[in-house]
């Protein structure tokens, strides 16, 4: 059974149709990209994802006890994010939220828990540090240890390298394949096609035409060429 | 001086101000890092507002106890606020200066129109700067001050670790199962509660002061959540109890002194925070 199963989804915001009959299924370990143009409707995909908005039709099936809240998410910065005064620890630590339900505290399981998913993305050493002083890739590693706490086996990654600079951008892509070998399913939407034509096992390309498949067949497909080729071209120009 | 003011520390009325003033100080403080991080700063300034504008519907119906309409005007309008914060066709800021000017001037007129008092000026000052009123409380509103207090700081406490999350990354925080928008309300119902028990120490105009600066003081010198929060509350307490000390001392206006208090405390941390780089 699949984790995640979706069936001919219609979706949109204030009334407004973007996706119309979308349907696509993530398996345990699966590595999907959701590639499309600016406005295909990436990110109300992702929002309806994670139980943010509700579909205009159709249904999502979570498959394996797997819960929409247990997807761990990597969300885009926001403004407020940018200069916030907390620790990288308070940070990880409200992955855990979810688990500790109504009780006001964190308990000790859910504090290792933090520590050991800081130690697992390489930001033990900051961890007192402020969040606003580190570096974006560091910022990254951070939301992603918080995402690691809320979840056991998925993650729903947007745009994660959007700002960070070459060298950082390849690590990043490592950790996340690094994850990926570990058993965690990932879910990633992104703009930049070279990588996910490089590490993403699946895609799912959105837009005015749709295409769900491996890699390979992609790459093969009409819909592939002309996307990797506009994108490339674009990013050449 | 100080024989002076040992002196007046005998007096219940001046007493019971300081209780007061500390109270609504911790209070204030503790909402207000949230508030300003959430980019919220302004709604405590509408909703002063939209008080004002309660108070004067409630002395135009000479009611004798005004918290009847203030109190529940109030908290209607801050939910209100951040309704349509979200997804209105008119955006957040814009709709908190509509209803905050509207209720400023619609008060005012009524005031003027209806009003029995003779002294219609120092009224509305009082109401917009705070009044004498706060060295004339009663036990009763010292007691319900306090209750009310105690309310806010243990929902406060109970819910930190929620109120953190749901500060820091509101998407992240739905998407895991925390009911966002319940705390958001909560937040809206706390801060309306604080500026209704305010408008007595410092006036509608000032209470503002009293949630956004401690909170931009503190986060001039500290770096985690934690400390931020607990640094801007014994600010806003030390600056409250001084500014309370001094006006009694001084003769000066209570809520002005207070304000004033909290703008150097400001200037202080800035400038330790400039030098700490």
């Amino acid at each position: 059974m699949s984790l995640i199963d979706v069936r001919s989804l219609t979706l949109g915001y204030e009334n407004r149709t973007v996706l119309r009959d979308l349907s696509f299924c993530v398996d345990e370990g699966d590595y999907l990209c959701i590639v499309g143009e600016n406005g295909s409707g990436k990110s109300t995909l992702m929002k309806t994802l994670l139980g943010l908005q509700k579909p205009f039709g159709g249904e999502i099936i979570f498959g394996d006890g797997l819960k929409h809240t247990e997807i761990g998410y990597l969300p885009q910065q926001t403004v407020v994010q940018k200069d916030f005064p907390a620790s990288v620890r308070e940070i990880v630590l409200s992955g855990c939220q979810a688990r500790c339900g109504l009780r006001p505290f964190y308990n000790r399981e859910e504090k290792q828990l933090a520590d050991r998913n800081m130690e697992r993305m390489g930001i033990k050493e900051y961890s007192r540090r402020c969040y606003r002083d580190l570096s974006g890739g560091q910022q990254q590693r951070v939301l992603l240890a918080r995402a690691l706490c809320a979840t056991r086996k998925i993650l729903l990654l947007d745009e994660p390298v959007s700002g960070l600079d070459p060298m950082v951008t390849a690590e990043m892509y490592e950790l996340i394949e690094g994850l990926n070998k570990e058993g965690i399913t990932i879910i990633m939407i992104s703009h930049d096609i070279s990588a996910a034509v490089c590490y993403a096992g699946k895609i799912l390309h959105i837009g005015k035409k749709t295409f769900f498949g491996t890699k390979e067949e992609y790459m093969a497909s009409d819909i592939g060429k002309l996307f990797i080729m506009s994108e490339e071209g674009g990013a050449n120009a | 001086m100080l024989d002076k003011l040992i002196d007046y520390l005998q007096y219940p009325f001046v007493q019971y101000a300081l209780i007061v003033g500390v109270l609504i100080a911790l209070c204030s403080s503790l909402i207000g890092v949230s508030l300003v991080l959430k980019r919220f700063s302004f709604i405590g300034d509408g909703l002063s507002h939209v008080a004002f504008g309660a108070m004067a519907i409630a002395s135009v119906l000479n009611l004798t106890n005004q918290m009847i309409i203030v109190m529940p005007v109030t908290v209607v309008s801050a939910i209100l606020l951040l309704r349509t914060g979200r997804n209105a066709k008119i955006k957040g800021d814009a709709a908190i200066a509509m209803i905050s000017v509207g209720a400023l001037a619609l008060g005012y007129l009524l005031m003027n129109i209806f009003s029995t008092s003779s002294n219609l000026t120092g009224d509305v000052c009082s109401t917009l700067f705070g009044s004498t009123s706060m060295l004339t409380l009663t036990l009763t509103d010292v007691i319900v001050c306090g209750v009310i207090s105690a309310i806010v700081v243990a929902l406060f406490l109970i819910f930190y670790n929620k109120i953190f999350a749901v500060t820091f990354d509101e998407s992240f925080a739905t998407a895991v199962g925390t009911r966002s928008n319940r705390y958001n309300l909560l937040l809206a119902m706390i801060i309306a509660v604080i500026i209704v028990l305010a408008m007595n120490l410092v006036g509608s105009l000032l209470i503002s002061a009293l949630i956004i600066f401690p909170a931009l003081s503190s986060m001039r010198l500290f770096k985690s959540f934690r400390s931020v929060t607990i640094f801007s509350a014994v600010l806003s307490v030390i600056c409250a109890v001084s500014g309370i000390i001094i006006s009694i001392l001084a003769g000066t206006p209570v809520g002005a002194t207070i304000v004033a208090a909290d703008v150097g405390a400001f200037l202080i941390c800035t400038l330790v925070g400039i030098f700490k780089k």
